[in-house]
């Protein structure tokens, strides 16, 4: 690795010579205040506070943004720059409303932040906010222009990170907001709610439309049997909001917070995770061994994903798994099978689901198939930050809760459903499954390294017994798109599909990092989400979904096998060809 | 037969606004209908520079320079000039002085410059090749690819020491170097034609008047690093110089000039137009390049600099209009003939557009180092209605003023930046007493904020929240906190703006407020304007000793807000005046006054 040598406030330091100047400083444990910088992102360079001085130049650089180089000496902190650093950002409060009690990222706002680091104690500037109304118009995620302070995040995220390109530059100079192109609503754009933006707008400009509010007057109303269900991700990952480390599992505690907000069962979306894997896993030997369908079968449990397949892929279609997501399947089980079961009548059933995904409240009324029980299948969705809020605000110390376990019958999960939280997990589970559908034998290591880790794009070979399996794994939506163009190709020259199964999962490192997921991720804490979740995993005495005891209990009583016609009903789905702008 | 005259009409955007077009078709007509047509050659050139005093009609080989023609004085200057020899006196710009001739050496608007850019401007038939050839057109390309090597080139641009025209004053040879170094299969070379200062037309007018010398120059460009495509970004409002440059690169084609095997060569290069769709950030390198990749025109940092990742993340020359059309000049006679011309700190010549409170404004060139008391007084002919000067504002919108202690300052990158201004792309715009320097400075700040991206928050924020104390001072309602708020403000985004445009567009307030802080506080602590020009701090009065009560004030006052019987002494109603200033301009009498 080639390296330079610079000095930083004096300091000498040796640093890999693709470093940025923050990077260095890093290093060397100075702290240089940014706003628009984030670690997922190509500097932008926009808000000017990172700004620090280069030796003998009477310009100031961005830290962010500008490359190390041999001999450099930077200037991270002295009077001017503190000085010039506070005056940008009170010119940015002077734009920003002064609303922090009532607002949504009061206590982990960065701006909040920076202006208390600054010591900034009065507004010293003309206060002039944009009167621009809310865009509240898709289910998962509120725009509120009026709080914008322009950092460019979320555009870069929507573009970069997930090549949807929902949200854009409009206007110019002082009239630039940042919204979907021509200034349509969000919900007519190729928005796919997948909520990356609301993850990593550094104030409360974007954010998940808050509906805690809903939770509490169902769990108030004696006449609602509320049950919930948890998604894979949200247990490694719930517990930064209560200052523990990420990673950490918490699914009992989760389960016992639940109780205790007032849920009458308490489930776990893993189980319907083991559910998909079977149907899935299912559809696909049929598909491989039997040539039942297209190949490759891509995987179809990602709503942001299935929203931006339909828009920019539709001749993919015939591709999709035609299992739902494990949370619709959860959600249609809840009404009937479990129902039945604990004999509630299904219309008092009020059906909840905690989702590190902001899409998921949007694929909960996607189609007519949402409703397979004959009642809405899932109420409502919350996100891992609409939780946290939640036991917060009831007084409940997350932290010493007892580790308690889901309810019967559709609570127990196993390994292969764990993993459905992090990229490469679907595929492993279902790999897991199809391997002993395929040989009738189980599989001795059940870990699939070649579709592990964090790279963006993986692509492999499963042996299953002799027989070669290509599957490739993407992961952050802006990946999956070359991977669809190998497929297109090959099509298109009458060749042998490139692949035989695909997983795709819009957020980069998958669900552990979804955008209704606890602020302030960064690749860092995406790898120990997903340690965390290896690690449950790795922890369960049962590893593949068709050995999960209560999957084989609800074949057994309820659903028959695997693609059987009351499956069909309630468990898979179809696809349609959306416009990528509405109007 | 042998061409006796040649009558050279300018073709520039000014004067084809005045109708140059239809003088020249009147004067190809008239040559006709006096049988001359095959002696008088009529050419439509680029621009004179003396813009003032356009349309410009100048006969040779006489010398014979004649201003403010009208189409129908087509017919009079040949059938007395060419046919009778004659000059018509009534055009000539030297009346008095004109008994015998009326030459341009003798006008003292183009006395002190000395034109290296603008060499064909005025000329030269800008849409025929063979006149640019004559005039030792692509002398240089082919001195260059035949016998010169890349480092040859870049020699002799180290030796001529030109920097940068375009503003910030780069040496032009080390750009073109670090693209040179750079060892990279596709390389682009791009021509900054995106002018955009309110009241500069250089570069327009050398496109307009000498498009072969950007060409010429660009391809020589393309050989010295290694570039097989270039592109010219000019903005769309500049149709004559776009339509010029088609006409130039379609000729230099035909040539062999431009495109494969240039001059039959190995050397291949060809060039593209981009329109720009009237963004004043474009003219900032990094949003340009955005720009012509299709992206928003939005800046990027830098480090990495264009010359080494530019357009399309590929290595990229570029260079302004002004700075190109020097190149083809330096290669044909050489760095150390260009090096001679200009200062220590500064070679060659710059090219200015005079405007403002000025007699002949206009655009001049003239060596660096020329002094400002130099180009306003002898070039510009000092300034207007005999008025007090103030000061000048150079470098565009984002310049500095300086005022009457400096202007003996040799004009040159350094002494600019010394005195808090900067070269710009040579906008010179020049004040009188008339002028209030806080009015003046609100202007420039309202286009720097119109023009801002929006990209950067010190730039999108402070240039409004500087613009809005402003107008609150010229309202009348500043209070002395401002000072500090302007200059904090000033300094934030002089430090911490992404691009020229933020880093400069706080230059006017903080150079007017060391130079003018006293006219400052004027507003600020005593409400008034001392120019007269801020409405809300100035009435309208009539001196009852001067008034003779002719009702002319009253009968012109759209508002109805002077009452006075006929020979009375008037009165004007403060209450109902809207300051509109026509009672002032009415009076005959000197009997209005602004307090």
């Amino acid at each position: 690795m080639k390296t330079v040598h610079m000095k930083i406030n004096g300091q000498s330091i040796e640093v890999p010579a693709d470093y940025t100047v923050l990077k260095a400083a890093k290093d060397l444990h100075i702290n240089i205040p940014t706003l628009c910088y984030h670690p997922d992102l190509p500097p932008w360079a926009a808000c000017g506070i990172c700004v620090v001085k280069l030796e003998n130049s009477p310009k100031m650089v961005r830290a962010c943004a500008t490359p190390v180089s041999e001999g450099m000496s930077i200037i991270t902190h002295d009077p001017e720059l503190h000085q010039v650093r506070k005056t940008v950002i009170e010119l940015i409060l002077s734009t920003h409303p002064n609303s922090c009690l009532t607002c949504g990222r009061n206590g982990n706002c960065e701006l909040q932040s920076l202006a208390a680091e600054f010591g900034i104690r009065e507004q010293p500037y003309e206060v002039r906010l944009r009167d621009i109304p809310e865009d509240r118009s898709t289910p998962s995620i509120v725009l509120n222009p009026e709080k914008c302070i322009n950092c460019g995040r979320c555009a870069n995220v929507c573009q970069v990170l997930q090549g949807v390109w929902a949200l854009e530059f409009v206007g110019r100079g002082e009239h630039t907001v940042i919204a979907p192109a021509a200034n349509v609503e969000l919900n007519d754009s190729p928005c796919i709610k997948c909520g990356q933006c609301s993850a990593h707008c550094p104030v409360g400009a974007i954010f998940e439309k808050d509906q805690t509010r809903t939770f509490l007057d169902a769990v108030r109303d004696p006449q609602k049997h509320v049950a919930v269900q948890v998604a894979p991700a949200v247990r490694v990952a719930i517990g930064e909001a209560f200052d523990m480390e990420p990673g950490c599992i918490c699914t009992g505690r989760t389960y016992a917070a639940l109780r205790r907000l007032g849920a009458d069962a308490v489930f776990d979306t893993n189980f319907s995770a083991d559910l998909t894997i079977m149907e899935e896993g299912t559809e696909f030997v049929s598909r491989f061994v039997n040539g039942t369908g297209e190949l490759p079968q891509i995987t179809s449990c990602c709503p942001a994903w299935t929203d931006y397949m339909e828009k920019y892929y539709p001749d993919m279609i015939p591709n999709f798994s035609t299992a739902k997501s494990p949370m619709m399947m959860q959600g249609a089980v809840t009404k009937t099978y479990y129902a039945d079961q604990a004999k509630v009548d299904p219309k008092d059933i009020f059906s909840v689901a905690i989702m590190p995904c902001t899409a998921k409240k949007f694929e909960i009324t996607r189609d007519e198939n949402m409703y397979a029980s004959g009642y809405q299948d899932v109420d409502l969705v919350l996100t891992t930050r609409e939780l946290a809020r939640l036991v917060k605000a009831a007084g409940i110390d997350f932290t010493n809760l007892p580790k308690e376990k889901a309810d019967s019958p559709i609570g127990m999960y196993s390994g292969a459903g764990t993993i459905f939280g992090n990229t490469g997990g679907v595929m492993e589970a279902a790999v897991r499954t199809a391997y002993k559908l395929v040989t009738d034998e189980e599989m001795g290591n059940v870990e699939v390294q070649a579709v592990r880790g964090m790279e963006g794009v993986k692509k492999g070979s499963v042996d299953i017994k002799g027989t070669e399996v290509k599957v490739a794994v993407a992961h952050g939506m802006a990946n999956v798109k070359d991977l669809l163009e190998e497929i297109r190709e090959a099509r298109k020259k009458g060749q042998e599909p490139p692949y035989h199964f695909i997983e795709v999962m819009a957020c980069r490192g998958g669900c552990i990092a979804g955008g209704g997921q606890p602020y302030a991720t960064t690749d860092d804490i995406r790898q120990k989400r997903i340690m965390g979740i290896y690690q449950d995993d790795a922890n369960s005495e049962v590893r593949c979904s068709h050995l999960n005891p209560e999957i084989g209990k609800i074949y057994k009583d309820f659903l028959e096998k695997p693609l059987s016609e009351k499956s069909h009903q309630l468990l898979h789905t179809t696809y349609h060809e959306r416009r990528v702008y509405k109007k | 037969m042998a061409i006796r005259n040649y009558i050279l009409v300018c073709g520039g955007t000014a004067c084809e606004s005045s109708k140059s077009s239809r003088i020249y078709e009147n004067l190809v007509n008239a040559c006709q209908a006096e049988g001359v047509a095959d002696e008088v050659q009529v050419v439509k050139t680029g621009c004179f520079g003396f813009c003032e005093q356009g349309p410009i009609v100048k006969i040779l080989p006489e010398d014979s320079f004649y201003v403010q023609v009208k189409p129908e004085d087509a017919e009079e200057i040949v059938k007395e000039h060419v046919v009778k020899g004659r000059q018509v006196k009534r055009l000539l710009y030297n009346k008095e002085e004109s008994k015998k001739h009326a030459k341009v050496e003798d006008i003292q608007f183009y006395q002190k410059q000395f034109r290296v850019v603008l060499r064909n401007c005025g000329l030269i038939d800008p849409e025929v090749i063979d006149e640019y050839i004559a005039r030792d057109g692509y002398v240089a390309l082919e001195k260059a690819v035949f016998e010169m090597s890349p480092d040859d080139i870049i020699e002799e641009l180290k030796k001529a020491d030109l920097r940068g025209r375009g503003g910030a004053g780069f040496p032009t040879w080390r750009k073109w170097n670090f693209t040179k170094m750079v060892e990279n299969d596709v390389k682009y070379v791009v021509c900054n034609a995106d002018e955009g200062d309110p009241g500069a037309y250089m570069d327009r007018s050398t496109l307009e008047g000498d498009p072969h010398s950007v060409l010429e120059a660009m391809t020589i460009a393309g050989y010295t690093v290694g570039a097989a495509r270039g592109f010219i970004y000019i903005r769309a409002e500049y149709p004559l110089a776009i339509k010029r440059l088609q006409i130039a690169m379609e000729q230099a084609r035909e040539y062999g000039l431009l495109g494969d095997n240039i001059l039959g060569s190995d050397f291949s290069f060809d060039i593209e137009i981009r329109l720009g769709a009237g963004a004043f950030v474009c003219g900032e390198e990094t949003a340009l390049l955005a720009s012509i990749e299709g992206e928003r025109g939005m800046p990027r940092p830098r480090p990495p600099f264009p010359a080494v990742k530019g357009l399309w993340d590929q290595p990229t020359v570029i260079n302004n209009v002004e700075t190109w059309a020097n190149i083809p000049v330096i290669i044909m006679k050489g760095g150390e003939w260009f090096s001679q011309i200009g200062t220590d700190d500064s070679k060659g010549t710059k090219v200015f557009a005079l405007t403002g409170k000025i007699r002949n404004s206009g655009l001049v060139e003239v060596p660096m180092g020329t002094t400002l008391r130099e180009i306003i007084y002898d070039v510009g002919g000092g300034i207007a209605d005999d008025k007090e000067f103030k000061a000048v504002q150079t470098g565009g919108p984002s310049g500095g003023v300086i005022t009457k202690d400096f202007l003996d300052t040799p004009i040159d990158y350094k002494h600019l930046v010394e005195l808090g201004s900067m070269m710009g792309s040579g906008g010179m715009i020049v004040m009188d007493e008339d002028d209030c320097i806080v009015d003046v400075t609100k202007f420039y700040l309202g286009f720097t904020v119109d023009e801002s991206c929006g990209k950067c928050s010190p730039c999108r924020v402070g240039g409004r929240t500087l613009y809005n104390i402003l107008e609150r001072i010229t309202k009348g309602e500043g209070v002395m906190e401002d000072i500090t708020r302007m200059r904090e403000i000033g300094h934030a985004m002089q430090k911490a703006s992404l691009c020229g445009l933020g880093q400069t567009a706080p230059n006017p307030i903080l150079s007017t407020l060391k130079y003018f802080e006293k006219e400052y506080l004027a507003h600020i602590k005593d409400k008034k304007c001392p120019a007269g020009k801020c409405k809300e701090l100035i009435s309208y009065h009539i001196l009852a000793d001067k008034c003779i009560g002719c009702t002319a004030c009253a009968r012109k006052c759209p508002v109805g807000a002077i009452s006075g019987e006929r020979r009375k002494i008037h009165s004007i109603d403060l209450d109902t005046c809207i300051k509109c200033g026509i009672c002032l301009e009415t009076c005959k009498f000197g009997a209005v006054y602004v307090g």
